[in-house]
């Protein structure tokens, strides 16, 4: 295969994005109605490229494996959208967005990208607010800004915390209107299993009803792929249960290289473990972390004595207690950036200081804040300061206007009342920054397909910021792809609709119907869940917080076994002509098996440390990260040779000519 | 644990509630991981898994949608199925568990049913006509009053579950539909075509065969989300408005 082509237009950093969309083909608005174009997946990134790729005037079809479109895990993004439009007037440009990126992502993301994710960022609010999206707004009726972790302005836009939800609401409803004009033809509860290549093009997908188990073909022009990210590979993360690798290993496994799967995004505060029963985690928003202290007792045997239930945490004096990052942080405390916190809480836990049964989580303590703020609120009503029971009630309500809803999901899945008892919390894999390596205009190794949003790797380096995930879906799916699509596509005029009467397509059926009945048919002992529970665990021990050659190596070896393991000894129930979850779960958690032993082998290759990845090899003596900016500032792009172990290495070198590259301190 | 489930192996087929016994519940395990262990205890012994609908298990997605002892997503308030715990219920209790039911909503298999009939309403109105190409005016161009962007906000929460349709002895829709009919008659960017919009919205209702609303509120009581009556009250203004320009 070629060597990588970014594809980076010339010119300076600020002009690149105008002059590209300058000097590309446009497809003329009669040429459009003769183009078919196929977007797997509605979250931000997949809804917004439909509804804009439908006005444009293609011919979309769209599939989601969810009962509804607007169900995609999006919904579920708690805290908020950025964009540098200063309206705070507290010095917020595109270059100061486009910094802060860079650099949060540990200068392991390609600036050209990122430069223009900052440039649309602002047209992304404009475009939210004229369909309805109900933005928070102060009391003059103008739009109300918060600040995020690892930046210096307030440049969050937000829905109390619910801006996922209202941002994939409002894609959706644009969606429903080109659905409504028959301009995107939708497919709910669908999934796609594999992509038709013909003449080395993407012209198609073969897709499972999955009401039905009906196995159908659909051509098209050129195939988007928004289906998110791989967190899942853990199987506990805070991603949705459905949410799956496949429609990305699937066209990594017809040509499209998979970059960076190493980088994935552990965020330090989220419902610890509470047994094996454990189905998926809760995410607690990182805003708390402005008002909480994070601790763990000093001593081992406090510990214990909590563990068995003989102490509470309210027992332990403060001179016993270890606000750890405070200690080690002083200049951040307890807003370092989520890699940070996540490993220092590992740290303590590694050593035996864990609070809870397992062993796994720490507290994040609010006494402190609500004295504080209990304080103020007596003094400005005039009240006794020194009655440490009003302080304490008039504390409470301060704390529960600013972060009520968490408290209360907190109480409601742990049982404990988080007002009088700290919070327990644990790391949980959040994100995955790694994915289907795109060049400038998306498009992936494959001509003709294209990945967006969390699904393609490029804008967040090793360590993505709070808020920028929903900017990146929102910005790619109505402001990029719809552009430089337009620029392949332009040579598909002529060519009239795609037949999926090929051999290529019959070849592609023939293969995802073999490997259905194959499950169906195995006579096997283990359920899928069993297997997706072992290989969540093998990735955890050994690919998760931090890791080193030795576990890499066994996670590699075991993740093959188990793979063999899986397809000698996975039981399917029912047929594949139904309504079956296990078999659809069952061909998600065959490709999770795949990947997991490239993520494995990709943190093995990458010896230095950066942002999420943390290679205990590569760190300075205080035990922070240590990037190895001569050998390793480049994004690996992994080529599928058969099979994940002898998957080709390509590197794409990341040059810097705005930024200076320096090293990140939070001490 | 004994647990009484509806099964039904498709829209086509009779429908019956059988009974189980379930093992080894833990009070700390939410309602979705009981069903999962009872699946795989099922798997184990080689019978059907019970199939349900749930994806994010935080209670924003709506896919969950569980008729639990007689109430949608459960006796506890303000959650769905997926937030609601084990610890709720007491060792030994029988739980019935239905799916949502409704004429509009056919049965796909046990308890998974099918909404779609919610998606082709949004479809007929439930959005602002403007085009995605970010040329419009500036996000801050037109203040609007906090008190309407609030409650715009708060009709704009309901995450489309269908508790409400599945909660009203009619199994009338008028709670959902009437949340986004007053999401944009709240905000001034709705306002263009708000005469269009319900009643379109409100046509496609009918046609989808949704019950009439006699005001029992139940729906209200039941809405994971919270989402108030008053927005019943606001589409029936708005509809009345609209038929009269019409």
């Amino acid at each position: 295969m070629a060597k990588l082509d970014s594809k980076i237009p010339q010119g300076s950093l600020s002009e690149k994005w105008t002059n590209h969309k300058s000097n590309i083909n446009l497809v003329s608005p009669a040429n459009k109605r003769l183009i078919d174009v196929i977007v797997v997946g509605t979250g931000l990134a997949g809804a917004s490229a439909s509804a804009t790729l439908a006005e444009l005037g293609y011919n979309v079809k769209t599939f989601c494996f969810q009962d509804s479109p607007r169900r995609a895990h999006s919904i579920a993004a708690q805290g908020g959208i950025n964009a540098a439009k200063n309206y705070q007037g507290d010095g917020d440009s595109t270059h100061r967005l486009f910094y802060d990126t860079i650099k949060g992502g540990d200068y392991r993301s390609r600036e050209s990208n990122v430069y223009r994710l900052a440039e649309v960022s602002t047209n992304i609010i404009d475009q939210c607010v004229a369909q309805g999206v109900p933005f928070a707004r102060d009391y003059g009726g103008l739009l109300d800004n918060r600040s995020f972790g690892g930046v210096l302005v307030s440049r969050t836009f937000y829905a109390k915390g619910q801006t996922g939800q209202q941002l994939l609401l409002g894609a959706y409803s644009a969606m429903n209107r080109q659905i409504g004009r028959g301009k995107i033809k939708m497919y709910n509860r669908h999934e796609m299993m594999d992509l038709v290549l013909v003449d080395g093009k993407a012209r198609g997908i073969i897709t499972r009803n999955l009401v039905n188990g009906e196995i159908e073909r659909h051509g098209a022009h050129a195939v988007v792929i928004a289906s998110g990210g791989y967190g899942n590979v853990f199987f506990l993360s805070t991603n949705a249960m459905g949410s799956n690798v496949s429609a990305s290993w699937k066209i990594h496994k017809r040509g499209a290289h998979f970059a960076n799967p190493c980088f994935t995004q552990i965020h330090p505060t989220c419902i610890p473990v509470s047994g094996e029963h454990q189905s998926k985690l809760t995410l607690m928003s990182e805003s708390l972390r402005n008002d909480g202290r994070i601790w763990v007792p000093k001593k081992l045997e406090d510990v214990k004595a909590i563990r068995a239930g003989q102490l509470k945490p309210t027992d332990i004096a403060e001179e016993d207690r270890d606000y750890y990052l405070e200690r080690r942080y002083p200049a951040f405390g307890n807003l370092v950036p989520r890699d940070v916190a996540s490993r220092a809480a590992k740290e303590r836990c590694d050593a035996g200081f864990g609070v809870n049964k397992t062993g796994e989580a720490v507290y994040l303590d609010f006494a402190a804040a609500i004295t504080r703020y209990g304080k103020e609120q007596a003094h400005v009503k005039g009240l006794d300061e020194n009655n440490a029971a009003l302080v304490k009630k008039l504390g409470q309500e301060v704390v529960r206007a600013k972060y009520g809803n968490l408290f209360q999901m907190y109480e409601k899945i742990v049982d404990q009342d988080p007002y009088e008892i700290p919070m327990m919390i644990y790391p949980a894999v959040h994100y995955t920054m790694g994915g289907v390596w795109v060049d400038y205009n998306l498009m992936t190794s494959i001509p003709g397909c294209y990945a967006i949003g969390e699904a393609n790797f490029s804008d967040h380096g090793a360590n993505r910021l709070g808020a920028s995930a929903l900017m990146q879906g929102l910005a790619d799916g109505y402001f990029v792809l719809p552009y430089t699509i337009g620029d392949y596509l332009s040579d598909d005029i002529r060519t009239g609709p795609i037949s999926t009467d090929s051999p290529e397509f019959e070849a592609a059926e023939k293969e995802v119907k073999a490997q259905l009945e194959a499950f169906i048919n195995n006579d096997g002992k283990h359920s899928v869940d069993y297997y997706h529970k072992k290989l969540g665990k093998i990735m955890w021990d050994k690919c998760g917080m931090s890791r080193n050659e030795k576990a890499l190596k066994e996670a590699i070896s075991e993740i093959k076994a188990l793979r063999e393991d899986f397809y000698k000894n996975i039981n399917v129930p029912g047929g594949s002509e139904e309504f079956n979850e296990q078999l659809a779960k069952a061909g998600r958690v065959a490709d999770f098996l795949e990947l997991g032993e490239l993520f494995a082998k990709d943190a093995l290759e990458r010896t230095e440390s950066c942002g999420g990845h943390f290679r205990e090899e590569s760190q300075t003596p205080e035990g922070e990260a240590l990037r190895d900016d001569k050998n390793f500032t480049f994004v690996s792009a992994w080529e599928y040779q058969g099979e994940p172990s002898k998957a080709k290495l390509h590197k794409e070198v990341l040059k810097y000519e705005e930024i200076e590259v320096k090293t990140r301190s939070y001490k | 644990m004994k647990l009484k489930i509806w099964r039904q192996a498709n829209v086509n087929a009779q429908g019956e509630m059988v009974s189980y016994s379930v093992s080894d519940v833990s009070p700390d395990m939410s309602f979705l991981e009981m069903m999962d262990m009872h699946n795989e205890q099922l798997i184990k012994k080689g019978e059907d898994p019970v199939a349900f609908d749930h994806d994010c298990r935080e209670g924003i997605c709506g896919m969950c949608s569980m008729f639990i002892n007689g109430e949608a997503h459960g006796p506890d308030r303000l959650v769905t199925t997926c937030q609601l715990h084990m610890r709720k219920f007491k060792d030994g209790d029988t739980i019935t568990i239905e799916p949502f039911r409704a004429n509009a909503f056919p049965v796909i298999k046990d308890l998974a049913v099918d909404r779609s009939a919610f998606d082709r309403i949004q479809q007929a109105g439930g959005f602002i006509s403007v085009n995605t190409s970010g040329n419009t005016q500036d996000a801050n161009a037109i203040p609007i009053n906090k008190h309407d962007a609030d409650k715009a906000f708060d009709a704009a929460t309901c995450i489309g579950c269908g508790a409400c349709v599945a909660s009203c002895k009619n199994a009338s829709a008028m709670l959902f539909v009437s949340a986004k009919v007053s999401q944009y008659a709240l905000l001034p960017q709705g306002k263009v075509e708000a005469t269009d919009r319900v009643l379109n919205m409100v046509n496609q209702m009918d046609e989808e065969g949704f019950g009439n609303c006699t005001n029992t509120g139940a729906c209200e009581v039941e809405c994971p989300k919270g989402i108030s009556l008053e927005n019943i009250a606001r589409m029936n203004k708005e509809y009345l408005t609209a038929t009269i320009k019409s």
